[in-house]
């Protein structure tokens, strides 16, 4: 923007009976935005289904801030005693806290209220499930990489903190589950070494349970974690607008370009359309699943207790690593360290989303890549960055599966020791297992790829020679496959050090560079490159000798396609019938594609 | 962002494209056979379709129109409350409301996304790419705006207003946690007690009755607390209630069990700490602190719900299976001269989760 130009004395000004250019230009004289606008209002977004994911996620927070603030004209965050009096018959007369009180309320007295509970729950799980799902997709396609890296950092503790606004969010209603849940953060709390009876005390204003836990959870809720999600969504959304969103390879589609439709048609209509539809289906939800229903639980009773206590499933992997901890315990000098709480609890989720956020620039200082990635890759094409999220996934599995022992245990009829005993094992097996067998399964899946390159695919067209001898045909992919399959690059595997330079200087940096070596050895070193030009020449003209069926005769399949001998139901038999690649007459179900 | 949306060369420094260009030379195999041509939708051709596609798109935000309408009416028309089971558990006001207005909904995003794919033009545009980075001029340029500021400033220059001003600011974090102080009392020994006292009865936790030996048969489990939950004093008030009610009941709740004498193996220590059979302990697990009361009469056992550790309630309230570090406090019971149970004393250690200075 040159600020020469709209500082003049004379507004540049457009026929005076469009009212739209009244409106932009009384705006723009205030704003100047018209330059950023300019080249934002036809921006181009590539299209694919998986880039829908984090739609999700930001949609449903939408819906959370809407249905919230709904929800707080009639919720009381308190926790003074009343003796409820609703239409409720099984719990009137009953002691309780004022914000179970105007929970109960919400749900029976307030008409749409139960709905407004039943969205704003449904909306919180599907926008947790949803970051995890675009977590795993940005992962699995390499959109991390530079220079992405500071968003994949923000996602992470937009995931994070959704988590903490979900757990402070279900425990506000003071119901007896959700009691159980702040009493056993109360116990989690209690373990940290040397400060965790304090901060226990400070939190809780006293002893557990206290009478502040409630407003303070709601503080939490409804403004200081959702102002910082706010914010951090804000800044995610930002950067993606200024590097432009990642792409698939593709004809025309390369790592300098994006290419997809403007926002304004196009996506306005299907991402503002798709707002509504994810608002439509969460009230749906709302409305035919129900969901925490409060009035079930009664108040909280700091002695009593359900069966079958389990938190939002998103916490079930932590509970489920706690289920599954042996219970050591150390007692030293008069002090008590309980493992069995601190490392499951407080320990293994800072360590988790620790290697989350560093998950990017591990990578990058294994690859000691420094370029600018804005095409994806395939999961295949980097099969032990694969591996290592299918790894990380297992071990989320089996903590999850571990929340849930004891409904295991009932529902399928097993022995509850059992299951975790098959779990402490299955926690550092499994993911090993899943590891390596990703990592195989990538591989194959390369080598398919490179299969259908140099030796084409296929074609399902069965030919006998004039000896009778049968062969299948193979057909060499079309020019935009083939382009598509190769648009990646070739891993560079880092080279082993010298221990010294030519003059006898001792490399200060060997063991560093070994290891990182050795890293890269271990992270490329049994992937398939693509074929080089002269490979896939040579693929080709060994293709068309072997298509050669007769050197003497005069059927001849030349290496530029038909050569008009072979014959198939009256059709030239050039193997491209069923692939859609040309017409066959006759045929109108074959027809185009 | 740079001013020039098509020209990233014209920028004077590598762009992703040169990286591309210097790729390609190094041996890509195929070369980019650029982005396909446009292939006509039938709503593109066909005038008859496109119509089809617009009565199509109208109908849906006709319906969504006709949904909130019902809304409405359903939300005048179901009472709310009265019976929250009819219609699949989830009451009839709740059902027509989700309904009608998560169907409102809905048909507005279908209407949009059809519209969007069906009509908007759907010819791909292309967009050039530009690094992330600034201009090596401009960065430059930055930095020495920066360091002219800095310098400017003097602060490298005056250490003495350099430091009282790290030091000033960094005393302002003594106010800033100085005030959090009051968010609570300091715990003190409280952890380590409970309103159990020498000779207060033990009762059921459902009309506060105390208990007589004899009322209590073999294999039941009797959830119990402190007589002084349900007492009254002079003006016929409770003596514990409110909030300190809940704190006291969140250690002291119990449960009393009785086994055959036969099968209780008390440490030494623990011969006379219960009456002809009948033991009380700890209902608060010393995992996290949930109340335990998943009772297995037959092989003495209590399972806590929330993380499936087990005590052994024969042998001492002995941790065998699950998280849990400690066994369950038992609390030493007798009977008082009228015959109902009473406690010998407070527990002798704390109840509940472990902490620090626990010991």
């Amino acid at each position: 923007m040159s600020t020469a130009t709209s500082n003049g004395k004379t507004a540049a000004r457009a026929p005076k009976s469009d009212p739209l250019a009244k409106v932009a230009t009384w705006a723009d004289e205030r704003t100047g935005l018209a330059g950023l606008a300019k080249k934002q209002i036809r921006k181009v977004f590539p299209d694919h289904w998986s880039f829908m994911l984090g739609e999700i996620a930001l949609w449903s927070f939408v819906v959370l801030l809407v249905t919230g603030t709904l929800l707080t004209l009639w919720f009381k965050p308190s926790m003074g005693d009343v003796v409820y009096n609703g239409t409720y018959d099984r719990l009137r007369g009953v002691t309780m806290s004022e914000a179970y009180a105007s929970s109960l309320n919400i749900s029976f007295d307030v008409r749409g209220g139960l709905l407004l509970r039943q969205v704003h729950h449904w909306a919180a799980m599907l926008f947790i499930a949803s970051m995890l799902v675009h977590l795993m997709r940005v992962y699995f396609t390499g959109a991390f990489r530079k220079p992405r890296e500071l968003n994949w950092v923000i996602g992470t503790l937009l995931l994070l903190l959704g988590t903490l606004e979900g757990f402070t969010g279900y425990s506000l209603p003071d119901d007896l589950l959700s009691g159980t849940g702040i009493r056993a953060a109360d116990g989690f709390i209690k373990s940290v070494p040397l400060v965790g009876s304090y901060v226990s005390f400070f939190l809780f204003g006293g002893e557990f349970p206290g009478s502040v836990i409630i407003p303070r959870l709601y503080a939490a809720h409804i403004l200081l974690i959702p102002g910082i999600l706010l914010a951090l969504i804000g800044a995610h959304m930002l950067l993606l607008v200024f590097h432009k969103h990642t792409q698939w390879p593709g004809p025309g589609r390369t790592n300098d370009n994006v290419v997809g439709y403007p926002l304004l048609p196009v996506y306005t209509a299907k991402a503002g359309g798709f707002f509504f539809v994810v608002f439509g289906v969460t009230v749906l939800m709302g409305g035919l699943l129900s969901l925490n229903p409060v009035w079930m639980y009664g108040p909280y009773d700091p002695s009593q207790v359900t069966a079958g206590s389990q938190p939002d499933w998103y916490m079930g992997w932590p509970d489920g690593a706690l289920r599954m901890m042996p219970g050591w315990e150390t007692h030293l000098f008069g002090f008590t360290l309980s493992w069995n709480v601190f490392l499951p609890i407080i320990v293994l989720p800072g360590l988790t989303f620790t290697v989350l956020l560093l998950l990017p620039f591990l990578e990058a200082w294994i690859t000691g890549d420094r370029r600018e990635h804005h095409l994806l890759q395939r999961p295949r094409n980097n099969p032990t960055r694969t591996a290592l999220m299918v790894g990380l996934m297992t071990m989320y599995a089996v903590f999850w599966i571990s929340g849930g022992n004891d409904i295991l245990a009932i529902k399928l009829n097993l022995d509850l020791n059992y299951i975790t005993y098959f779990n402490r094992v299955a926690v550092f097996v499994g993911p090993v297992l899943a590891f390596w067998i990703t990592r195989r399964w990538c591989i194959s899946l390369q080598r398919a790829d490179q299969e259908r390159l140099l030796h084409g695919y296929e074609s399902g067209v069965i030919m006998r020679s004039p000896e009778g001898a049968y062969a299948e045909k193979h057909v060499p992919v079309s020019a935009d496959e083939a382009y598509t399959l190769t648009a990646r690059d070739r891993d560079e595997i880092a080279e082993l050090p010298a221990a010294s330079d030519e003059n006898g200087v001792r490399n200060r940096n060997a063991p560093l560079q070994r290891t990182r070596a050795k890293a890269s050895r271990f992270w490329f070193g049994k992937n398939i490159q693509k074929p080089t030009a002269e490979e896939l020449d040579e693929a080709k003209h060994h293709a068309e000798v072997e298509l050669r069926v007769h050197e003497d005769g005069h059927q001849h399949l030349m290496s530029d396609g038909y050569s008009g001998n072979y014959e198939l139901d009256g059709q030239p038999a050039d193997g491209h019938q069923f692939d859609g690649r040309h017409d066959t007459e006759g045929d109108e179900l074959r027809k185009g594609h | 962002m740079s001013e020039d949306q098509n020209f990233p060369a014209a920028m004077g420094h590598p762009t992703a494209h040169d990286v591309e260009v210097e790729k390609a030379a190094a041996g890509d195999p195929v070369a980019d056979p650029g982005l396909a041509a446009h292939e006509p939708r039938p709503t593109d051709v066909d005038p008859h379709a496109e119509k089809r596609a617009e009565r199509q798109i109208a109908t849906l935000f006709g319906l969504s129109s006709v949904c909130a309408v019902l809304f409405v009416i359903s939300y005048f028309v179901f009472k709310v409350g009265a019976n929250p089971t009819i219609i699949a558990g989830l009451g009839a006001s709740n059902v027509a409301l989700g309904l009608t207005l998560g169907l409102a909904l809905l048909l507005i995003g279908m209407g949009a996304i059809q519209w969007a794919r069906k009509l908007m033009s759907d010819v791909e545009m292309v967009e050039m790419r530009h690094p992330a980075a600034s201009s090596a001029e401009d960065r430059e340029a930055a930095i020495s705006s920066f360091q002219a500021g800095v310098k400017d400033s003097g602060i490298a220059r005056r250490p003495l207003i350099r430091n009282s001003l790290i030091g000033a600011l960094a005393f302002l974090g003594l106010p800033l946690i100085v005030v959090l102080r009051d968010l609570g009392p300091l715990p003190g020994n409280k952890l380590a007690h409970t309103v159990w006292r020498k000779g207060m009865r033990l009762t059921n936790d459902i009309a506060g009755t105390p208990i007589k030996p004899e009322e209590v048969e073999i294999g039941q489990l009797i959830n119990g607390e402190p007589a002084i939950f349900y007492a009254k004093d002079a003006q016929g008030k409770p003596v514990i209630e409110g909030t300190e009610l809940l704190q006291a009941k969140a250690k002291a709740a119990i449960i009393i069990v009785r086994m055959k004498p036969e099968d209780i193996t008390p440490l030494p220590n623990r011969r006379n700490w219960g009456v002809s059979g009948i033991l009380c302990y700890s209902k608060i697990c010393t995992h996290v602190g949930c109340p335990i009361s998943l009772w297995e009469q037959q092989t003495h056992h209590l399972l806590c719900p929330c993380h499936q550790s087990t005590f052994d309630l024969a042998d001492n309230g002995k941790v065998i299976f699950g998280p849990a570090g400690r066994a369950l406090p038992q609390l030493p019971i007798t009977v008082d001269s009228e015959g109902y149970l009473v406690a010998q004393s407070d527990f002798h250690e704390p109840v509940g989760p472990s902490y620090w200075e626990r010991g």
